[in-house]
């Protein structure tokens, strides 16, 4: 490289930084949404349109959200997965900010190098690294823990679809407990996945990093916020999106944000932040609705749903233990709400309904 | 500087030499001496780098993976189940054709489980794509370490760097250390035309559907091929700072109307040329492979005209094929007219001592014309039961 390229490189990095940077957002301020109008009006998307994502699909629904406020400073670490295949069936690629893409397993690791190259060099580009649930509850999992402990400056971001959908809907240690999948099938003796879905941010929690929490693509502005949030940390931090897959929960592609509100709704999929292995925030739900709201727009537990089968009654009921146990846990009921204000949580100031006052 | 030093202890030196960005560590013996005198280097404030002591061998060549795709020169080292664990994120670095070096301190592979030296590791990983050189001595591994950093850049491949375990790592010799400065002279900084950089953002790592799969593979086949002059030509150059090579692709010594000749890559060289010079009869020609990945064929082709016999001396074995060297040896020289016939030896496998009287037998078991075409030579038979024989 001769030093007039490198020069040009430099101007033209401190331009897109000028024009589209991160924007240092005071931790404190729970509802940031950019200073001016002009600030809430489209930004860089590192995550273009155009790629080949289905119809209705979550996980590139909550990629390109998160990417709206990552700015064009960052460089991207992605696992194998559906993410990887739909934005670069070469020569084409979505992403307009660096990418990469090793394996399956080791996307924490990969960043960690990159972040650590960053380091050695001066640089105070950030580094992403995305996975699906397969390659971060599973199979990934130990790169992740490693790159925690060792408190690389690097945001993780799992987009949780609960299964590995790449592959053709298999259970992971995500698919919820009694989900239908092609490795977990109901039939005549199982009624799905035999076992419960991993507590993974308890998990990351435990590492103390500076910040983890869970999102979902019902809450585009919430998502938005922890994503800004976490980019303006430096050290580890960590974001599970509920991103759902109408090809594998077996939902129309319409219902994706329906279907992704009723799961924090009726408290399986709990929305909350952890800061240094505490609890320090989570979504209230302000009128919870049973879980079969929510199972029973998805074929993934259409076998759940025939009153008639005692079977299916019994998982049923235990699918509503687990949300009445995160409700409880996280405290997600809140205190002091009208019981006759039936807004959707959305319209809720979140710490009033939290019991902040 | 001459300085005695531990084999790992000089490799460590040999690495903070370049100046490395990166370096992502984690122990298994026999490698073990390498990362603990780096992460010394680093505590003494002797090298500036960023030390990354990772979880596994898979996180360490994903790392460095990370690393050098960042513009950053990296640096991992490993030996045995380590090599063999990261063997998926090996042919991820190569077939990205990222340039960064690893040695591999040469073990045999489990099970049964045995951390003595020989050459199943980097065989395994052999069809990897990256460049692989031996090493016969500590000299020419802390000399071949700094050129692979050079090679790795020059040819945008990785480049792995294999000493045996304990022969080497783990020997004290006396070893001509050159200075910062004269490195830093001889090796130009680390670039990576194809690095990520938030100013010119490129994907690397696409999804490529069998439209275009062929093509890469060819590409990197011709990629690899092509090193083999830019492997001579820094040898080349840095014999002519240095005053000192390495043997470029493979060197040939012993008397040139020679009818034997013996083929080994690694430390056994250095053993095999000892045991000629005591042995009495006529001589052998000794022939030591330094580049196994490219395979220098045409080099190899000429160094074995006029050769009756050829003995190729293998430190690992393709358990139902035989020996892998012999065998690509025995490919190399297919259809070349008067090729010496091959007689195909593994031994010193798990680390059994080679004594340099094996010289003797091994010349004088071309003499027997049932000889199996392939043997574990030092292997005691009588130790098994008769079925296994």
């Amino acid at each position: 490289m001769t030093t007039t390229d490198n020069t040009k490189r430099v101007a033209r990095l401190a331009e897109l930084r000028e024009k589209f940077g991160r924007h240092p957002v005071e931790p404190q301020e729970k509802h940031y949404q950019g200073g001016s109008q002009r600030d809430r009006q489209p930004r860089f998307c590192g995550l273009e349109s155009g790629h080949r994502a289905c119809q209705g699909c979550g996980e590139a629904l909550a990629a390109r959200l998160v990417m709206e406020c990552a700015g064009p400073d960052v460089m991207v670490a992605n696992a194998t997965g559906c993410l990887e295949v739909f934005t670069t069936p070469w020569p084409q690629t979505a992403w307009q900010v660096p990418w990469i893409h090793s394996l399956f397993e080791n996307s924490a690791a990969v960043a960690s190098g990159m972040e650590a190259a960053m380091k050695a060099k001066g640089k105070n580009t950030k580094i992403l690294a995305f996975g699906g649930d397969g390659g971060t509850y599973d199979i990934g999992f130990q790169a992740l823990s490693g790159m925690l402990e060792r408190y690389h400056n690097i945001l993780y971001v799992c987009y949780d679809n609960e299964a590995y959908m790449n592959t053709g809907i298999q259970r992971s240690s995500s698919t919820p407990h009694a989900a239908s999948t092609t490795t977990s099938p109901a039939g005549a003796e199982r009624m799905g996945k035999r076992h419960l879905k991993k507590d993974l941010l308890s998990i990351i929690a435990a590492h103390h990093i500076p910040y983890s929490a869970s999102a979902s693509v019902a809450y585009p502005a919430d998502l938005q916020r922890k994503v800004r949030y976490a980019m303006g940390i430096e050290g580890p931090t960590f974001l599970v999106v509920h991103s759902p897959c109408p090809l594998g929960w077996k939902h129309d592609s319409h219902v994706t944000i329906e279907v992704a509100r009723r799961a924090v709704e009726c408290g399986l999929f709990p929305v909350v932040e952890v800061e240094r292995g505490a609890v320090a925030n989570v979504m209230p739900i302000r009128e919870v609705r049973p879980v079969a709201d929510y199972l029973g727009m998805q074929g993934r537990f259409g076998h759940l749903m025939d009153p008639n089968d005692p079977r299916a009654v019994e998982e049923l009921t235990h699918l509503q233990a687990l949300a009445d146990y995160n409700i409880s846990h996280y405290n997600l009921r809140g205190e002091g709400e009208d019981p006759a204000d039936t807004a959707g949580i959305t319209l809720v100031a979140r710490d009033r309904a939290a019991g902040e006052s | 500087m001459r300085e005695a030093l531990e084999g790992s202890q000089a490799i460590a030196r040999a690495v903070a030499l370049c100046d490395p960005d990166v370096v992502a560590a984690y122990p298994i013996t026999p490698q073990t001496h390498i990362v603990e005198n780096l992460s010394k280097l680093v505590a003494e404030g002797d090298l500036h780098t960023e030390f990354v002591s990772v979880e596994s061998e898979f996180s360490a060549a994903s790392v460095v993976l990370g690393a050098a795709a960042s513009g950053a020169r990296a640096y991992t080292a490993s030996s045995s189940q380590g090599v063999l664990l990261m063997a998926e994120v090996l042919f991820n670095i190569a077939g990205m054709r990222i340039p960064l070096t690893m040695t591999v301190a040469n073990r045999a592979v489990s099970a049964p489980l045995n951390i003595w030296n020989d050459h199943a590791d980097s065989m395994a990983v052999r069809d990897s794509g990256w460049i692989q050189l031996h090493c016969e001595n500590n000299q020419e591994a802390v000399d071949t370490t700094i050129q692979s950093f050079k090679i790795a850049q020059d040819t945008d491949l990785p480049v792995m760097v294999c000493m045996d375990g304990f022969v080497l790592t783990h020997t004290m010799e006396v070893i001509d250390i050159p200075t910062h400065a004269q490195v830093r002279k001889w090796l130009p900084p680390f670039v990576f035309k194809r690095a990520l950089d938030p100013s010119d953002p490129k994907s690397l790592g696409a999804l490529v559907s069998p439209d275009f799969f062929p093509e890469v593979r060819h590409s990197h086949h011709a990629a690899v091929d092509k090193a083999l002059p830019v492997i001579e030509k820094v040898d080349a150059s840095w014999a002519k700072t240095f005053k000192r090579d390495c043997g470029g692709l493979l060197t040939v010594e012993g008397p040139e109307d020679a009818k034997v000749g013996i083929l080994a890559m690694g430390s056994t060289v250095g053993t095999l040329r000892t045991g000629l010079e005591h042995h009495d009869g006529p001589g052998a020609k000794l022939i030591k492979l330094r580049a196994f990945r490219p395979f220098p064929a045409d080099a190899l082709r000429a160094a074995v005209a006029g050769l009756d016999s050829l003995i190729v001396i293998d430190r690992a074995i393709s358990p139902g094929l035989g020996g892998i060297l012999g065998s690509e040896v025995k490919s190399t020289l297919y259809g070349m007219p008067n090729a010496p016939r091959i007689h195909n030896h593994a031994i010193g496998l798990g680390g059994r001592d080679i004594p340099e009287s094996i010289v003797g037998d091994l010349l004088s078991s071309i003499e027997d014309p049932d000889a199996p075409a392939f043997s574990v030579f030092d292997a005691d038979l009588s130790m098994l039961p008769p079925e296994d024989r």
